[in-house]
């Protein structure tokens, strides 16, 4: 049996199930608006959003590679591009590209021109702090370390605060090897 | 050919080609070792308790698959005998068969072991293997109120699981 080739995003997307994107984007709002609410500040709401996404992240995988076939994720740069490429086609219906490696290759970031999450959104003066898609770096956070990837996702640009497109920077902290869990004498 | 591509997961099982009831028992680790869950179709002989066979099966695949990246002839950059190894990371198996049962075993990048062992005479199951991942994403990923890493309590997944098993050749 020859080894299945890895899907391509649009093949993906254009096999799941879809919801209507105004609707995805509106209820992605409602979420940030009730924690607006009930944290009151806005480097908590950051937090929690990070959180959330974190979790989302951990599921999210799964789905990802049973879909997708992509059977390793090893290369760091590779597997950067495999999220640019195919992970945000699947989930979001955009492609990102990948740029600004760093020299020794732990370091890049992801930029995405459109961005369903922000559609009808304007950030106001009191919540200019908020990373309003900060759930979308909690969400590779979370996928990566699934695969063995400590990684540090931090927004370097975001359109909502007057930048040209959105970009995270994607830090390879370190890899986990698989290790043996129980101990010998047990 | 279609890999099971939508959310309906229903119409491209691969097709069953004979008899059926081939299954002995699955076992699904995640990447601590724990064990997620353990059907049991046909075992008549048991010499361990449930917890220990767990860990017996989980040890001896972990080994296999070290042994089997270290004796690679066709890689260069191997590490030495146990040092762990990324997942997805040099090469694996997928099965082996003994003249009573057969192991068949996937692994996603992830660290999610599926371990499926049959009768001897089955055929290649890494397509089945990968249908039962794409099942185990629909049942129990995707259930919100599941706890990643905790054991699966789900009467869909057993039920589905256990009628795709049956129908395996």
């Amino acid at each position: 049996m020859p080894p299945v080739a890895p899907r391509s995003g649009d093949a993906i997307f254009a096999n799941v199930e879809r919801v209507n994107a105004e609707l995805f984007t509106l209820t992605y709002g409602a979420i940030v608006r009730q924690l607006l609410t009930d944290l009151e500040e806005v480097e908590e709401v950051n937090k929690q959003l990070d959180q959330m996404g974190y979790n989302i992240g951990i599921r999210l995988i799964d789905e990802f590679l049973a879909k997708s076939n992509v059977t390793r994720c090893v290369d760091f740069r590779e597997t950067t591009d495999v999220i640019a490429k195919v992970g945000f086609k699947m989930f979001l219906g955009v492609t990102a590209s990948v740029t600004n490696w760093d020299a020794d290759g732990t370091s890049c970031s992801i930029v995405l021109e459109d961005n369903p999450l922000v559609d009808f959104v304007e950030l106001p003066d009191n919540c200019q702090g908020l990373y309003y898609c900060n759930i979308l770096s909690g969400v590779i956070r979370g996928a990566l370390e699934m695969v063995s990837m400590k990684t540090e996702v931090t927004w370097i640009r975001d359109v909502l605060r007057g930048d040209d497109v959105f970009e995270l920077q994607v830090k390879l902290l370190k890899q986990v090897p698989e290790e043996y869990p129980y101990k010998d004498d047990e | 050919m279609q890999f099971f591509g939508g959310s309906e997961i229903s119409p491209s099982p691969p097709a069953p080609t004979a008899s059926g009831n081939n299954g002995h028992m699955m076992y699904v680790f995640n990447r601590n070792g724990v064990c997620l869950l353990y059907r049991e179709w046909n075992r008549p002989l048991r010499t361990l308790n449930a917890q220990q066979d767990h860990k017996l099966m989980f040890g001896l695949l972990f080994s296999l698959k070290s042994l089997t990246a270290k004796m690679d002839p066709t890689s260069a950059e191997k590490g030495n005998l146990g040092v762990p190894q990324l997942p997805g990371q040099g090469c694996s198996f997928h099965s082996f068969r003994t003249n009573t049962y057969k192991l068949s075993f996937m692994e996603s990048p992830s660290g999610i072991k599926i371990i499926l062992v049959t009768h001897p005479r089955t055929g290649d199951l890494r397509e089945s293997l990968k249908y039962i991942y794409n099942l185990y994403v629909e049942y129990v990923v995707k259930n919100p109120l599941y706890m990643p890493g905790s054991p699966i309590r789900s009467e869909l997944f057993n039920t589905t699981l256990d009628q795709y098993v049956r129908g395996i050749a």
